[in-house]
């Protein structure tokens, strides 16, 4: 059971560090925020990862090609929440190269 | 424990305080851009953690293949969706990556329970089917509910009538009902009920998502967000991930805190956003709606004109403007007046647009300097002294009834007091009420005209009519 306890503490432990973190945000940056957290959500792909080489070891071609949808599907998300967010972020930055004639 | 093993635990502890810091740091402008590489960085150092630690047990080459195949075709494709993506979309941008998290979670969850590969037994097992039905439960709701969030933000989709009447409060809970039983059917018995809970869970994720109006699905958004790091946060229960469980918590709170100042903002309470969407149908009821009489309209010459004259202008923009695109037409039309040597300032409601946020990115877009951008708290005090505010495409957030009328359902939210201004100028479409379905009684008021018409084209016609009069010439 040492895992579970060990799990359980880091759940409680992450879960009040992500309550604090952001306790102020200026509203300017929530929807980057959203965005930005959003991607790291798509930390699953270690899930997924972890899933494929195992499945690879039990030579489980079924789950082998789930787990590479799942792991499509996360780095969907991660990469695409990433770049989207520095797209975002990028207008937001003070000395902006100007394009005066558009 | 093995050097490998060592390795892992030293990435990993890296990763999660990477990642911490970039969240705290994705929390201020200045630091912003560089905290959201960081997070990228965590998250690169996660992946090889990962595959460190698989490398002494060996990583066949089909398993290679698969992962490759994966990386390849997702990466690509949300690399590509990122680039093309126009600003205006955002939200529903943000809406589709977040239901594919959802989806990956909830896809590594169905191949453990298809194929118990995890080797759990005893009480460890209890355990693993416990963590898989949360995922799979959580996982399916994020990916419906993103995706129909998606699809009303693009308005590929509306709201069937029977949705919006009691009946799916009936319906929602009889789906909630049987995705418990087939939770508990999981854990008792193993295996069956699997695909029942997928099912009514999806269904349920789509009855919830399906009624709430366009205007509080950010809200939406956000706490799908957080589910979606709380079915991250299982999924690490289910391969043992200690890492996948802190930045899955991590987000999962994270986004609750988000939706909750989101949910301030518009003075609405969560559970009003998910189970209400009785706002406009009890408003009209409890006297808050009503004809408007005495109302001013006048021209896209005179407000030109009375702009012209004005030392010091606001611009309070809104939903109008962001549906519009008209925000690269404003700052054409805020560069003249600049020119003139008038006082712009820009006046943000925290959840102006279409998220919380939105707004300044699509100003930033359009070349709007930072310093403009006035929070709600700065620029209300300065209303009184200034001469024109332009209301473009905004409408509860400065409606005065939220602070005069105790009966308003409105009351109580944070506006912006722009009537104070000594003159108004409300840039609409027409007269219909504004989402929460409310009279705005600022329309009635002896200092507020209205422009009728789409933002963009009264912009255009506003900039033309500038250029007329000379203002802002070299």
């Amino acid at each position: 059971m040492s895992f579970l306890s060990e799990a359980l503490w880091v759940l409680l432990l992450g879960s009040l560090l992500g309550l604090e973190l952001i306790g102020k945000v200026p509203p300017t940056l929530h929807t980057p925020l959203m965005s930005g957290a959003n991607a790291i959500s798509g930390i699953t792909v270690l899930a997924a990862l972890t899933l494929i080489i195992k499945a690879g070891n039990d030579g489980n071609t079924p789950l082998l090609a789930l787990g590479s949808v799942s792991l499509g599907f996360a780095l969907f998300n991660v990469v695409g929440g990433f770049l989207v967010t520095d797209r975002m972020l990028a207008m937001f930055s003070r000395k902006p190269a100007r394009k005066e004639n558009r | 424990m093995s050097s490998a093993v060592v390795v892992k635990y030293a990435i990993d502890l890296v990763a999660v305080l990477l990642l911490a810091l970039g969240i705290k740091g994705l929390s201020k402008v200045r630091s912003a851009r560089e905290a959201n590489r960081l997070a990228a960085v965590a998250m690169a150092l996660a992946v090889l953690g990962v595959l460190v630690d698989s490398f002494a047990g060996g990583i066949s080459a089909s398993a290679w293949s698969w992962i490759i195949g994966g990386t390849i075709i997702g990466g690509l494709l949300g690399a590509i969706t990122a680039q093309r993506v126009p600003m205006t979309s955002m939200p529903e941008i943000v809406a589709l990556f977040n239901g594919c998290g959802g989806m990956s979670s909830l896809l590594v969850a169905l191949g453990v329970a298809l194929f118990p590969v995890m080797g759990a037994e005893g009480e460890s097992r209890i355990v693993e089917e416990i963590s898989i039905v949360i995922s799979l439960f959580v996982g399916s709701i994020t990916f419906t509910g993103s995706i129909v969030a998606m699809a009303k933000l693009q308005g590929w989709l509306s709201t069937p009538p029977w949705m919006q009447s009691k009946a799916r409060h009936v319906v929602n809970i009889a789906l909630a009902v049987v995705s418990l039983i087939a939770a508990v059917e999981m854990i008792r018995n193993g295996g069956s009920g699997l695909w029942l809970l997928v099912v009514s869970s999806a269904l349920l994720g789509i009855g919830v998502t399906l009624p709430i109006g366009g205007a509080d699905m950010p809200v939406v958004i956000s706490l799908l967000n957080s589910y979606s790091g709380v079915a991250a946060a299982a999924a690490g229960f289910v391969v043992g991930s200690q890492l996948l469980i802190v930045a899955g918590a991590m987000v999962g709170a994270a986004g609750l805190i988000l939706t909750q100042v989101m949910c301030n903002g518009m003075n609405r309470s969560l559970v009003s956003v998910l189970f209400g969407g009785a706002l406009g149908a009890s408003s009209t009821a409890s006297g808050g709606g009503g004809e408007y009489t005495n109302i001013t309209s006048c021209s896209v010459e005179e407000c030109a004109l009375t702009l012209e004259a004005a030392e010091r202008v606001i611009i309070v923009p809104g939903y109008g403007l962001a549906v519009a695109q008209a925000q690269h037409t404003l700052r054409e039309v805020t560069r003249s007046l600049e020119a003139a040597g008038i006082e712009v300032a820009y006046a943000i409601h925290p959840v102006a647009g279409r998220m919380p946020g939105h707004m300044n990115v699509l100003l930033a877009e359009a070349d709007v300097p930072y310093e403009q951008l006035k929070e709600m708290d700065v620029i209300n005090p300065e209303f009184p002294a200034t001469d024109v505010v332009l209301v473009l495409g905004a409408n509860d957030v400065v409606n005065p009834q939220a602070k005069t009328d105790p009966n308003s359902p409105l009351y109580g939210m944070p506006v912006l007091d722009v009537q104070q201004a000594r003159t108004v100028f409300v840039v609409k479409r027409g007269m219909s009420a504004g989402y929460s379905g409310i009279k705005n009684d600022l329309f009635e008021l002896g200092n507020t005209s209205m422009v009728f018409g789409d933002a963009k084209k009264v912009l255009g016609d506003l900039l033309g009519e500038l250029k007329e009069l000379g203002v802002g010439k070299k």
